[in-house]
């Protein structure tokens, strides 16, 4: 295998990994203060509906994200109201979601199956996309991705070096002694869960605009349920997500570089692959029962309610 | 001034009230959509709830519907019930549909009286297969089960389109990704003449039942419902959770499976890529609007199939997507789980502020 090839696989990856780096990052943030949304798919699935046909009528790339953002904020609210004020069952609820999106979105996005719209156009940035290897790999991809890097960072200082990361976290590992000690428990948590429907949103714009870029149902293919795996992957931390994206990525794209190498195997089979390995991942990972113990938020997926003590 | 309480005790009224009151909603719901979209409400409602019930074609069609809903919903019930968070109904009926259709194509020429029992067996055995590995990487390795389950749907759908344009493709199909028609030995008989309606349903409310008396009478239904109200006194108890997870995960597997290969040696009469419309997915909404009972899965598996039946006619009637089906489905589990707020919550008016 020479170089160049090699160098356009690692650049597929970072690209299939994005729409994953995204929707994980905002489900990482909603997990650590406690809220289990498995409604990501849904979520996804409407981003990716509402971003496209935003930007088929508008004919702007940019606003198509901005709409994605919000309706993802819209699908998350549904989910934080029944989960934090009615006290739902989290998992339900966020089942719920999900076929509640993909529904939705194949029925507003049945007319303009097919469509296609000038998607986001890859920018290189100067200079650093002249280095070798990495430049070609890194700096040569559309606007999105150059956001999914600044996102990982911003989250990275937030989450481990300021206030609002402290307080997340202590929702998340004793909303009772947060509530004690002032911390508004389900603002902080509507916050975070409107955060993760907001990521869920770009990520699937980033597929219906750039991916893709049209709107096909069901379009992402699992693509939100393979998020969730890869935050129990991350260990719930926010640098390791986007390593973890790019090695789905990979894993997602596999299947092409086989066939590049000339293998024969059947099409229908290669497609299991990110699932398999998303399964194998998570073996791996949860074996250790302890560990995974120690790492988890405390109270995920657990209902707080104020009214009651610990 | 109104305000919310909690009850001292959770209402059983308002368990039996909250899924009424949920369709109810969902109705409402559906009318302002259809209102919202330029089509008459009262049309509407005439076709979701009405014409699927008004000949006794559609009502068979009806009952061909509700089989493969009542039993993945069935089985999901005891694991709820359970806490096991198995989501895989879809993939264990797909891989019931695909193992058991291996058998009947093996049995292509055959007229044995055994033919078709060995193919359902074969359809229940490939559904355990399919939700025992989940369980046992759940058990053994601590894996998340609901995030194995889901991939192993995604697993049995590719093996499912692999096997139909492979190995199981009809030679003489002229390449369509379908399997050969299976032979009449291998066929549920249909229960009347001019209607589709087979043995499926005959299936479904009987393992309804068998579940009900395990769940209800046995000492094994009585472990469940412990562990279900409290794990802690559970394991106080000395019950074993390994134990019941394998027996509600196998249960759940082999009722799916069977659902999967009464679709295909039932209705369809052949293995097609698109053996389920997301069945085992819609049955996770039936179980929790029949309160996780597997006789309350009885009336709920037939609204859904009614559902089922409104959204294909509103699509031929009416030109309205398909999907919409699915969204009710999420919009309906949205209208039960707020409702089901006030089972532990009620609304206290009073006329003094409070503090």
């Amino acid at each position: 295998m020479d170089s160049e090839l090699i160098v356009q696989i690692l650049f597929a990856a970072v690209k299939t990994g994005t729409p994953l780096l995204f929707i994980a990052l905002g489900e990482v943030i909603c997990e650590k203060s406690g809220v289990l949304n498995l409604g990501q798919e849904g979520m996804m699935l409407m981003g990716a509906v509402v971003g496209f046909l935003a930007a088929y009528g508008t004919g702007s790339a940019g606003l198509g994200v901005l709409s994605a953002m919000l309706m993802g904020c819209v699908m998350s609210l549904i989910f934080a109201v029944l989960v934090l004020h009615l006290g739902a069952n989290q998992v339900a609820t966020g089942l719920a979601l999900t076929i509640f999106g993909t529904g939705l979105s194949a029925f507003i996005g049945s007319g303009v199956v097919g469509q296609t719209i000038q998607g986001f156009q890859p920018i290189a940035i100067p200079l650093l996309s002249d280095i070798p290897f990495i430049g070609k790999i890194l700096f040569s991809h559309d606007i999105l991705v150059y956001a999914s890097f600044a996102m990982t960072f911003v989250l990275m200082f937030v989450v481990n070096k300021t206030r609002i990361g402290l307080t997340l976290k202590a929702v998340g590992e004793n909303p009772h002694a947060a509530n004690a000690i002032g911390i508004k428990v389900l603002r902080v948590r509507y916050l975070a869960v409107m955060f993760g429907g907001m990521m869920a949103g770009i990520s699937g714009a980033y597929m219906s605009l750039v991916y893709t870029p049209m709107w096909v149902e069901n379009m992402t293919a699992g693509r939100g349920w393979i998020a969730l795996a890869l935050v129990v992957f991350a260990s719930w931390r926010v640098g390791r997500i986007m390593l973890g994206a790019y090695l789905f990525g990979l894993a997602s794209i596999m299947h092409l570089v086989l066939q590049g190498l000339g293998w024969s195997i059947s099409p229908n089979l290669l497609a299991m692959l990110p699932y398999v390995a998303t399964v194998v991942v998570m073996v791996i990972i949860s074996a250790d029962k302890f560990k995974e113990k120690l790492l988890a938020p405390r109270s995920l997926g657990k209902t707080f309610d104020p009214r009651q003590m610990a | 001034m109104i305000r919310i309480q909690a009850r001292t005790e959770p209402s059983s009224i308002m368990k039996l009230v909250s899924p009424i009151l949920a369709i109810a909603l969902t109705l409402i719901f559906g009318c302002i959509l259809f209102s919202a979209i330029g089509k008459s409400p009262a049309q509407a409602l005439h076709v979701l709830l009405i014409a699927p019930l008004a000949d006794s074609y559609n009502i068979g069609e009806m009952f061909v519907k509700m089989g493969p809903l009542l039993l993945c919903a069935v089985g999901l019930s005891l694991c709820y019930r359970a806490n096991m968070w198995n989501i895989g109904a879809e993939g264990q009926l797909l891989a019931g549909a695909l193992g058991g259709s291996a058998m009947a194509l093996y049995f292509i020429d055959s007229e044995s009286a055994l033919a078709l029992p060995i193919t359902l067996l074969a359809g229940m055995v490939s559904g355990m297969l399919w939700s025992a590995i989940p369980t046992f990487l759940k058990l053994r390795f601590n894996s998340n089960l609901i995030l194995t389950t889901i991939m192993f749907n995604y697993i049995a759908l590719y093996l499912l389109i692999w096997a139909v344009h492979g190995p199981l493709r009809d030679p003489q199909g002229f390449g369509f990704p379908e399997s050969a028609m299976f032979a009449d030995s291998t066929l549920l008989p249909t229960l009347f003449e001019s209607s589709r309606i087979h043995l499926g349903i005959v299936f479904a409310i009987i393992s309804a039942f068998i579940a009900w008396f395990i769940l209800s009478k046995s000492h094994l239904g009585f472990q469940i419902r412990v562990f279900g109200a409290d794990e802690p006194a559970a394991r106080y108890a000395g019950f074993s959770s390994k134990k019941l997870s394998w027996f509600v995960m196998l249960f759940a597997g082999a009722l799916a499976g069977l659902a999967g290969i009464s679709e295909t040696t039932g209705p369809i009469g052949q293995l097609v890529p698109n053996v389920s419309p997301g069945y085992g997915y819609s049955a996770i909404i039936v179980a929790y609007l029949g309160r996780l009972h597997p006789l309350g899965a009885i009336i709920a598996a037939m609204f859904m199939a009614v559902l089922y039946m409104g959204g294909d006619l509103a699509q031929i009637e009416m030109g309205i997507p398909v999907a919409v089906v699915s969204m009710f489905q999420g919009v309906l589990l949205f209208f039960l789980l707020a409702c089901d707020f006030f089972i532990n919550n009620r609304l206290a008016f009073s006329n003094q502020a409070t503090n």
